[in-house]
């Protein structure tokens, strides 16, 4: 390796380009460890490309197909893409295939695909959740997935790296999300190429299901990807999925002396819960603020890969417990995997949403994107522990969708209205 | 590659890949879903846009999603070029692979919705017609322009599969 101090995606990068060392804003060509590919934009997209070029998958084994996004089928439409998804895998062999067991970027670490130090590419921006395992993650569209699942190779521009310290810990009804809903405030949504790398104490402290919060909201950010580097319960995560990392795997850190574009240096304490208003992630500020607004919600919904992993629904029946939702507001949870909705039902976490009078759905997108169960009528308002609320994003036009952490979801199912969680806790 | 002359449809900042290919469409056959493309924004602009027109538009255009029918509403209404003052990394890989020049344009404010603009993606200019401006913009580097002529990136994998059967062949 060189001697030249390198920050983790540096490292990554030119490790898997199979060079000494790499410098932003050069050009490199890498060789993929994993390339993820999901039902919207996978085989309906890359199937007939590669019947065009008469040429099969360069490596079945380093092929995940999710569905996630149709499932489960709504419509004939639907039904169709998921049967195409299902003849793709079966045609071409490809070894790791999930249909309707989660969310992809959640399923991916659920079943130990995830090691530090590894180069993936997958066809979907959330893809950038991957970092907190240590490893380069990135998002694709389908075509340039087609080059990928042909040639098993793909080319980046090696990005700046941004690194964002956290101290302290979080109060009473803060959760990682109300982190990211500040930084899309703070850093902006116009990173790209750059990389963002999360560290500190506090960051040292979450567990794996809130550090992805942060690596996967990196895409709210603009960024190319998102990091965290492996530590012990990045290593005791990865064991827990049945899979054993690397000797070296807590090798894969950046270089004291490595070089960051910009450095932000963040106080945990001082964070209170963040409400992102309509149309975009970086629209944030306190719950307090949108409270005495007194915006009335006509559904809340706990839901996608940032926001229903098995922690995100300990703190919505943190909240729920004894409470009932309000008249005339709808609480809709779709679990983000099978594993998930199994453990919650075990642990009487799901007993607890349905006596507050909210409804299960099925695991998958769903209403995030506005594919499946859940969407949103015009002119309706919903509250939603997703990442993003783009105009459209979960249904109507003129359907308007606020941003926060499960805790404030939950809270302002409630009432009704948006609140700020710590008086209900 | 040719130079783009076409007519300027203008786009503000932060113009997300939901209202370039909303959700709600995702089933639809491709040439069916670019219809909606920015309808929540313009709804003019997919009824209207002419093949070689060209999209000007501010900071951090097709923010968001990894869906390439985001681009691919560029492509289908053979949009001739994009200029923006940034873009977000995945619909600007997504519209280059796709064989749309996408070029990045710091003064794009100052062009009017209608303008008549001249963009040569090769030589890096862009002049506004109608304004009498002229402006200079980083061309491409060499490897995208490379898949650019070849027309995208399928065009571009047939000639490299091509290339390594004949290779192997001997």
């Amino acid at each position: 390796m060189s001697n030249t101090p390198a920050t983790l995606v540096e490292k990554i990068i030119a490790r898997a380009a199979g060079v000494e060392a790499v410098s932003p804003g050069e050009i490199v060509t890498c060789q993929v460890d994993l390339a993820m590919i999901l039902d919207s934009g996978g085989p309906r997209r890359i199937w007939p490309r590669l019947k065009e070029l008469g040429v099969g998958v360069w490596d079945p084994e380093k092929i995940v197909v999710v569905a996630d996004h149709f499932v489960p089928a709504t419509d004939p439409a639907a039904a169709a893409i998921l049967k195409l998804t299902r003849e793709f895998v079966a045609a071409y062999d490809i070894a790791h295939f999930y249909d309707m067991q989660g969310i992809c970027h959640v399923v991916l670490p659920e079943h130990g695909h995830l090691k530090p130090g590894m180069f993936c590419c997958g066809g979907d921006s959330h893809s950038t959740n991957a970092g907190a395992y240590g490893c380069y993650m990135a998002g694709f569209g389908a075509i340039e997935m087609t080059g990928v699942l042909v040639t098993g190779e793909i080319w980046t521009v090696v990005p700046e790296t941004i690194r964002v310290d956290w101290s302290g810990s979080f109060g009473t009804g803060v959760a990682a999300k109300d982190v990211m809903l500040l930084l899309a405030r703070e850093l902006g949504m116009d990173n790209a190429f750059k990389a963002i790398e999360y560290g500190g104490d506090t960051v040292r402290g979450l567990p794996m299901a809130e550090r992805v919060v942060l690596t996967n909201m990196a895409a709210e950010l603009g960024a190319e990807t998102a990091l965290i580097e492996p530590d012990e319960v990045t290593l005791a995560a990865i064991r827990a999925a049945g899979a054993e990392p690397a000797a070296d795997a807590l090798t894969w850190r950046s270089d004291p002396q490595a070089r960051y574009q910009a450095r932000h240096q963040f106080d945990a304490a001082a964070l209170q819960p963040q409400v992102a208003a309509p149309h975009k992630p970086s629209n944030s500020g306190p719950a307090a603020d949108f409270e005495r607004d007194h915006i009335r919600v006509d559904q809340a919904y706990i839901g996608a890969c940032v926001g229903a992993k098995l922690s995100d629904l300990h703190m919505v029946a943190e909240v729920l417990r004894g409470r009932q939702v309000a008249r005339g507001t709808r609480l809709m949870v779709a679990p983000a995997s099978n594993r998930i909705m199994a453990e919650a039902a075990a642990d009487g976490t799901l007993a607890t949403i349905t006596a507050a009078g909210g409804l299960l759905l099925s695991t998958g997108c769903g209403a995030c994107a506005a594919l499946g169960a859940g969407i949103l009528a015009e002119d309706e308002v919903c509250i939603s522990s997703t990442n993003r609320n783009f105009q459209g994003r979960m249904g109507a036009n003129s359907s308007s969708v606020y941003l926060g952490s499960p805790y404030t979801v939950a809270a302002s199912a409630v009432a009704g209205r948006i609140v700020d969680p710590r008086n209900l806790l | 590659m040719s130079v783009i002359n076409g007519r300027v449809w203008k786009f503000g900042d932060e113009i997300n890949t939901d209202v370039m290919a909303p959700g709600i469409y995702f089933k639809l056959p491709i040439e069916e879903a670019i219809k909606h493309c920015l309808e929540a924004v313009d709804p003019t602009f997919a009824p209207g846009v002419q093949p070689g027109d060209v999209v000007v538009a501010g900071r951090n255009f097709g923010v968001g999603s990894a869906r390439e029918q985001a681009a691919m509403g560029f492509s289908g209404l053979q949009v001739g070029a994009i200029l923006a003052v940034s873009f977000a990394r995945i619909f600007y890989r997504n519209v280059l692979n796709l064989g749309v020049p996408a070029l990045i344009l710091p003064e794009a404010g100052e062009i009017a919705p209608g303008d008549q603009v001249r963009v040569d993606p090769v030589a890096g200019r862009v002049e506004n017609l109608t304004q009498d401006k002229t402006y200079a913009v980083e061309p491409l580097p060499p490897h995208l322009m490379e898949m650019i002529n070849a027309g995208g990136l399928m065009p571009y994998l047939k000639t490299r599969i091509a290339g390594e059967a004949t290779h192997d062949s001997r």
